[in-house]
């Protein structure tokens, strides 16, 4: 893990916008961009999207001082839009890897894989939000559209922003 | 182990393919039954998508079919469009678009090598447990494909999903001066690069062959990336123009995915070992070398061996790139005027998996009235099918298990791109 401060901070929207949940990190961190307008303290927060391909994950978060990845997941239960924060050493359990995202390996193993090659952020938090749609569309869920804005007021909370 | 002559198997999450789908191999009487190959199309909703909306737009929007090829959607659409508005991009604009596409190459083949397709020759179940044994490995894969990254950021503004392509050109193109940090990147990748061959061409490669026609797109004088002519194996050769005269797409009841083959033919490939067979004398000298010193011969029929061709391919990419580096001279302006008009038009490229087909008619205000996608995977998928078939075949005394992965690594031979495609690739073995 990296150990020296680097003062960086980044958001990671993980997802794809036309597969409707899975859509949701993406729509938060345009929700942070928006808000950038108005807190000029998240100016210098790097605001990303991915759709999860675990090598541009490292590159994107190895290095930083506080890592928030946003993403749409998979519970297995009927309640979606259910909010769920999970830190660096929740996240080597989830070797399953069920996700929408359309890519080969998932957050587990992505963290899994930063961890041999030391390129875990300082600080990695995953804000998810179950997800019921992931089929082709641009419409979220209702109750996972409701969670974009208190997402982002998470995020923003974890970024050490005053929420305004 | 299992001995029955009638069975089902079935495979959940197949791993290490891009994206999701099914596979369902049905066993009765001691021979293979049924074999399917299960993909769920985005390209079909994006063409719904994509009517009504302005001719300027099928880039940006297509692009997010993919994750791992943006640009060859972006690519595809871009000349589609500019076919159907008579415009003709060439010089500097051409030139980056040619770069733009062999960072493409290089991260999509590496990543494809290095996190999915190696670990299956190793013996390792996972990127993960390679590292673990091999770090450095890993860290010469994740190093290479970063040289790819590096040029999808300048050229395409960032790595995924670029913003910088537009119909006729770029929003904004580099600085010479701009270019300059990739080379000495490039120059690194070129030397890791070359050990890729080294490495992949020592693997143990299963002894299997098809005799599928191979279909590519051809340029004189050069390896076939962002433009050319199709050709084939069986010795046809048509413009992009006559695509749907030659390929024709057909609904199989298992997938939601069309079905392609060649009229009068069958099921052909497209893909990293058409493209190597039929445009082998391309090269540049150094992927030629590489490829000979690998053990490569005129053609790959063998589909364990795809592994060596991309890596060969990513060679050339690294070479090209670095090439068109040093020529570059800027534009005049970023990008040509498109007019839009009442026409159709078609676009074809090489994306890293193969040919990547778009149509589309526009009418006089310059919107999209029709959107044709015809993606590589869904090309291969009937081939693919027909290899298992045999595949399987040969391997009914294996258990459950072991035929399940053994599917799985075969599968991952063709890098189908499921996510142009699809949710979770469940493989299904019917052994009843």
């Amino acid at each position: 893990m990296t150990t020296a401060s680097s003062g960086r901070r980044v958001v990671i929207g993980v997802g794809n916008e036309y597969r409707r949940d899975d859509g949701f990190g993406p729509l938060v961190v345009a929700a942070l961009a928006d808000r950038r307008t108005r807190e000029p303290g998240l100016a210098a927060v790097e605001l990303r999207t991915s759709d999860g391909e675990p090598a541009r994950l490292l590159d994107l978060w190895a290095g930083a001082d506080l890592a928030v990845v946003v993403d749409a997941v998979r519970d297995g239960g009927d309640a979606p839009g259910r909010r769920y924060e999970l830190v660096l050493d929740e996240l080597d359990g989830l070797g399953g890897d069920a996700s929408a995202s359309s890519h080969g390996i998932g957050l587990g193993s992505t963290v899994a894989l930063a961890r041999v090659l030391d390129r875990l952020p300082r600080r990695l938090v995953v804000l998810a939000v179950s997800g019921h749609e992931f089929g082709f569309g641009v419409e979220l869920t209702p109750q996972v559209a409701a969670m974009v804005q208190p997402v982002a007021r998470r995020a923003a909370e974890l970024l050490d922003l005053r929420d305004p | 182990m299992t001995h029955r002559s009638d069975r089902t198997l079935d495979v959940r999450a197949l791993a290490r393919v891009e994206g999701e789908g099914a596979m369902h191999i049905r066993v009765r009487d001691g021979a293979v039954d049924d074999v399917r190959l299960e993909i769920y199309e985005p390209p079909r909703f994006f063409e719904a998508f994509l009517r009504g909306r302005r001719y300027t737009e099928p880039p940006d929007i297509t692009a997010r079919i993919c994750g791992i090829c943006p640009v060859a959607y972006q690519m595809s659409a871009c000349a589609a469009i500019e076919d159907a508005c008579g415009v003709q991009v060439g010089g500097s604009i051409a030139a980056l678009r040619r770069l733009l596409y062999c960072g493409e190459w290089i991260e999509s083949h590496t990543l494809h090598i290095y996190l999915l397709h190696a670990p299956d020759f190793l013996g390792y179940p996972s990127a993960l447990d390679m590292a673990k044994d091999r770090r450095d490995l890993v860290e010469r894969g994740l190093a290479l494909k970063k040289a790819g990254n590096d040029i999808l950021e300048l050229l395409g503004g960032r790595a995924i999903h670029p913003v910088n392509v537009r119909v006729g050109g770029f929003y904004r193109v580099p600085l010479p001066r701009e270019l300059i940090p990739l080379r000495d990147t490039l120059r690194a990748a070129l030397r890791q690069a070359l050990d890729t061959v080294q490495w992949v061409a020592g693997f143990d490669f299963p002894d299997f062959h098809h005799d599928h026609e191979l279909l590519a797109l051809t340029t004189p004088g050069r390896y076939a990336i962002e433009s050319g002519t199709v050709a084939t194996t069986g010795g046809r050769g048509f413009p992009p123009q006559q695509f749907e005269d030659h390929v024709i797409e057909e609904h199989v009841p298992h997938s939601t995915a069309l079905h392609a083959h060649l009229a009068g033919r069958g099921a052909y490939l497209t893909g990293p070992a058409a493209r190597y067979t039929l445009n082998r004398r391309w090269l540049s000298p150094l992927a030629t070398q590489a490829a000979t010193a690998a053990g490569m011969g005129a053609d790959c029929r063998n589909p364990y061996r795809s592994v060596v061709v991309r890596a060969v391919e990513t060679v050339y990419a690294v070479e090209e790139a670095l090439r068109l580096i040093d020529e570059y001279e800027p534009p005049v302006r970023p990008y040509l005027d498109v007019p839009g008009r009442a026409a159709v038009g078609y676009g074809a490229t090489e994306a890293p998996r193969g040919i990547l087909f778009h149509r589309y008619g526009l009418d006089a205000d310059g919107l999209v009235t029709s959107a044709r996608i015809v993606p590589p995977t869904s090309q291969n998928q009937a081939a693919i099918e027909d290899d298992l078939r045999r595949f399987v075949a040969a391997r009914l005394d294996l258990d459950d298990e072991r035929l399940t992965r053994e599917c799985e690594q075969a599968i991952r031979n063709y890098d189908p791109c499921i996510s142009c495609a699809t949710h979770f690739l469940d493989l299904t073995v019917d052994r009843e």
